[in-house]
């Protein structure tokens, strides 16, 4: 039997490992594990830490996932970070009040930020927990991404239609931060990082304006990050702009359960690995049936030749999603995800 | 109407302000404000949050598109104009969670069909039921993003029981999209796909209730 590390990497190389990869991407499960609410669950790395590797031994899935909440990287800049009891973090009011405040803007330095360095911490534990048996995904917010945080979508959009070069300027000072916040991942003991990107989803924006800014500024970061880096639209639709995310260079793309796995795999064959897509919205209330059921449709529509990893379709798994669901998940796995694929027509 | 509706909605899509100003201000030679608001604008943004769901045009399109919409006709009709009165009180407001941008859309699409429409921003259930009852809202519309948020709804719903407080509850945002059931479980009455399903929505309560 393979280790999670040699099934991914084999699937990654477009090829069949034992049985199709499965990340559950939980983030706040872990404080279930432990215990604890959410807030105090992601006030210390070890806890974090800890909380990940119940959840790996519990669903044996194939990644941990050391992701605390997108506010992370807002508060970085500077910003707030509310916490709730039943869901990710939110985040405050905008770092960036008036559009004037972009010009002075200067990109924190990971190394001088405790919230960062938390983040840090819990890969390095990760890390020295499971060596290369498992892969440890790191995260980070594209620049294009998360001025959505720290300015409010409706004034950001405002922003790239009407003022290019304070776009631009904030484009620079993100995508330093952003490089250096995942070099530090990496460096920490990352496999790879997550390039969550939603705003360049063309629910988001229109290709046009994509291959403008987004897409530009993508192909940018991904050669500053120095190592592999997976382009995640975050339930955003992808599918227009695919063979542009495969010109960045990234290795996988999440794909939106809005979209067809089928289509993407025939859209991009072996030049992108497909994550996704079962949808996190609805798995709260799934029968083991109904898990079983779209298990199996997503390994139908993508698993064959490998370049495939089966996750939810929007890079964490809603708070509300009962531990039933993620076991029936994991059994369909084993059951249906076995390589060769002779169930599928 | 029909052209000029057509030749309205390329000018959003595209963004083309002077062509947009200009459709307007034809428009208005040949109608009242609020025969263009209804017969002109409310059509062209019908499509265009067709074409969104379709995965042709993309939010950012409808946010510029329903700003630019919001301005022209508040030039025309104010928000106090004689043609806004007889509206039942109708409300906006961003349940629990911090992400604006889909009441903003909605609020300039309503208010670019000619509604009046009282905006609270962002409230909790407890402060949203009191303000309700005091303003005497019928109709609220209620925008989310996160599922916690949408999930608030049913807390929502049996608070407004409990007083007593006969309303009508419209909920849109991401998680009833993603979950098509969500909208019924949390007893909202109805759920709209699009900012301008928020319009149709109204004006058929609104018959409702004349």
């Amino acid at each position: 039997m393979m280790t999670s590390m040699q099934r991914v990497m084999t699937a990654m190389a477009h090829q069949e490992p034992d049985r199709v990869p499965l990340f559950l991407l939980t983030t706040m499960h872990g404080a279930k594990e432990l215990g604890l609410s959410i807030r105090d669950y992601f006030s210390r790395a070890e806890f974090v830490a800890e909380g990940q590797m119940r959840l790996l031994e519990k669903y044996r899935s194939d990644c941990l996932y050391p992701f605390y909440y997108a506010s992370l990287e807002n508060e970085a800049f500077g910003g707030e970070t509310i916490f709730i009891d039943d869901g990710p973090p939110n985040s405050g009011g905008p770092v960036i009040g008036r559009s004037e405040d972009i010009d002075r803007l200067a990109p924190p330095r990971v190394a001088d930020l405790a919230c960062l360095q938390r983040g840090l911490e819990t890969i390095r534990i990760l890390k020295e927990r499971v060596g290369d048996s498992v892969p440890i995904m790191g995260s980070v917010i594209s620049p294009f991404s998360l001025p959505i945080l720290q300015m409010g979508f409706d004034r950001y959009i405002e922003l790239i239609y009407e003022q290019p070069e304070r776009f631009a300027r904030l484009m620079a000072v993100n995508q330093s931060f952003c490089a250096d916040w995942a070099n530090a991942q990496l460096a920490a003991g990352a496999t790879a990082i997550g390039y969550a990107d939603p705003m360049s989803s063309t629910t988001n924006i229109p290709r046009a304006l994509y291959l403008k800014t987004g897409h530009r500024v993508a192909m940018e970061t991904l050669r500053l990050i120095k190592g592999p880096a997976a382009i995640h639209l975050a339930s955003g639709r992808g599918l227009g702009i695919a063979e542009d995310i495969v010109a960045t260079g990234t290795p996988a793309v999440g794909v939106s359960t809005l979209e067809d796995l089928t289509e993407w795999k025939s859209a991009v064959g072996d030049r992108l690995t497909l994550l996704g897509n079962l949808n996190g919205v609805t798995m709260r209330h799934w029968t083991g049936a109904e898990a079983e059921h779209e298990v199996k449709q997503a390994i139908a529509k993508a698993g064959r030749g490998g370049g495939f990893i089966l996750a939810d379709n929007h890079g964490e798994i809603p708070w509300q999603v009962p531990d039933e669901v993620l076991l029936a998940i994991r059994e369909a796995v084993d059951l249906w995800g076995r390589y060769p694929l002779d169930w599928v027509e | 109407m029909d052209a000029l509706t057509r030749d309205l909605r390329e000018a959003l899509e595209s963004l083309d302000r002077p062509r947009i100003e200009a459709l307007f201000q034809r428009a208005m030679l040949r109608y009242s404000p609020m025969e263009v608001a209804e017969g002109v604008i409310v059509p062209a943004l019908e499509q265009l949050g067709a074409a969104w769901e379709a995965g042709t045009v993309a939010l950012s399109q409808i946010y510029m598109s329903s700003r630019i919409c919001e301005e022209m006709i508040e030039r025309v009709l104010p928000p106090m104009a004689p043609e806004r009165k007889g509206q039942p009180r109708q409300a906006i407001v961003v349940l629990s969670d911090y992400h604006m941008l889909g009441k903003r859309i909605v609020l300039a699409v309503m208010r670019a069909s000619g509604f009046d429409i009282l905006d609270y921003g962002r409230m909790n259930v407890g402060e949203l039921v009191e303000r309700v009852q005091s303003d005497n809202v019928k109709i609220l519309l209620v925008s989310v993003l996160m599922l916690p948020a949408a999930l608030k709804v049913k807390a929502l719903r049996a608070a407004l029981d409990a007083k007593g407080i006969e309303i009508r509850i419209a909920v849109g945002g991401a998680p009833f999209l993603f979950d098509p059931e969500l909208w019924r479980e949390v007893g909202a009455d109805v759920m709209g796909r699009t900012a301008a399903d928020a319009v149709a929505i109204v004006r058929r309560w609104m018959e409702e209730m004349a």
